[in-house]
């Protein structure tokens, strides 16, 4: 049964890749030489696209590969079979967190944990930043964007509550006026 | 009933605005969840997002799962991450078929690099948030600068930098209680 097994590789995948949506990539690829559901090629097309569409990479490429597996119930079933692993670690680890709340080693840990978390997300942000900005060449057009933005999003009172949604919107749109 | 569904929609929400990957959901989830709803901190969050580097799976899967559970039990973990995960498999079956030729489409480049430079500023104001309440003393500092410039010169899972933050974390205030 096809549902079956596509459930079994994307839960095996949502178990083991640890690190966020890009270390599912190298599980794909491996599914993708045992089963030949799809090829190399179509999964670095969907990591084009991930980048293009909204939604978390791992689960967009999931989806994806289940779709091209067996339509809309395959995207389904990868999706489904992708999650199911973390949503089973993370009750427990809640369950834990939970029964030993205000502990000295706990609370230790997290205080360590914060500024690492922090230090994380910072460096995703730079490589966005590069790839954004510098690559393959100084590009201008972006670097007035993001000067604006962080004007109006942080100095200008009127503006700076506003959702971020906002902003996505209007950075798309002078995306396609000026042609970035 | 009305719990479930309300956390289905509102990461549902999430889901569809979320532009490349877990770190870019860190903005939405602060306005979404800490300023507008306050179901949860800003603390809570980087905690989160730290968890979510060292578990299997997708990052903002994880966060859901965690948001749901402390809001509405084990059935509010799971409603919270199929409604993050809702608005991509929606999106990708629905461009599955036209999926190479979307990609290639000038203004839809256009306004993703136009998004991207949106995202860098996003991440950037997110971070400082998060910076200011976990960056609070010279230890947390010191953790802070290691971890970022290990994440951005060494090719090091980021399991290894949670990992050692964390011990960092206890034999920090293990040493600040034996000394007072």
């Amino acid at each position: 049964m096809i549902y079956v097994r596509l459930f079994l590789e994307f839960f095996q995948t949502g178990l083991f890749a640890v690190g966020g949506g890009l270390a599912t990539l190298p599980f794909l690829y491996s599914i993708s030489d045992r089963t030949g559901w799809f090829t190399h090629s179509q999964l670095a097309d969907m990591l084009a696209i991930s980048e293009s569409t909204p939604g978390p990479i791992g689960i967009n490429t999931a989806t994806y590969a289940g779709f091209l597996t067996s339509g809309i119930s395959g995207a389904i079933t990868a999706t489904l079979g992708l999650i199911t692993p973390s949503i089973i670690v993370i009750l427990i680890i809640y369950a834990f967190l939970q029964a030993f709340r205000g502990n000295f080693y706990v609370e230790s840990v997290f205080y360590g944990l914060r500024p690492a978390s922090t230090a994380m997300i910072t460096a995703a942000g730079l490589i966005v930043a590069r790839i954004t900005f510098l690559n393959p060449e100084i590009n201008f057009k972006t670097i007035i964007l993001a000067i604006v933005l962080l004007i109006l999003t942080n100095a200008i009172n009127r503006t700076k509550n506003l959702h971020p949604v906002v902003w996505i919107i209007f950075s798309a749109i002078v995306g396609i006026i000026f042609e970035f | 009933m009305g719990k479930l569904f309300e956390l289905f929609f509102t990461f549902a929400r999430i889901g569809a605005v979320t532009f490349g990957g877990g770190y870019a959901m860190l903005p939405i989830l602060q306005y979404e969840l800490v300023r507008k709803r306050n179901w949860t901190t800003d603390e809570d969050l980087a905690d989160y997002f730290a968890i979510g580097q060292c578990t299997p799976g997708v990052i903002a899967v994880n966060v859901a799962t965690f948001i749901g559970r402390k809001r509405a039990g084990i059935f509010g973990g799971i409603f919270a991450t199929l409604g993050v995960v809702f608005p991509s498999l929606v999106i990708i079956s629905l461009l599955a078929g036209v999926i190479q030729i979307y990609a290639e489409i000038h203004w839809v480049k256009h306004a993703f690099a136009g998004i991207r430079a949106c995202v860098c500023v996003l991440i950037f104001n997110a971070v400082y948030k998060l910076w200011r309440k976990s960056v609070i003393d010279i230890y947390t500092l010191g953790i802070y600068l290691a971890i970022l410039a290990g994440s951005v010169f060494l090719n090091l899972s980021p399991v290894i930098f949670v990992l050692i933050s964390g011990i960092a974390g206890v034999i920090v205030n293990v040493w600040k209680v034996k000394k007072s």
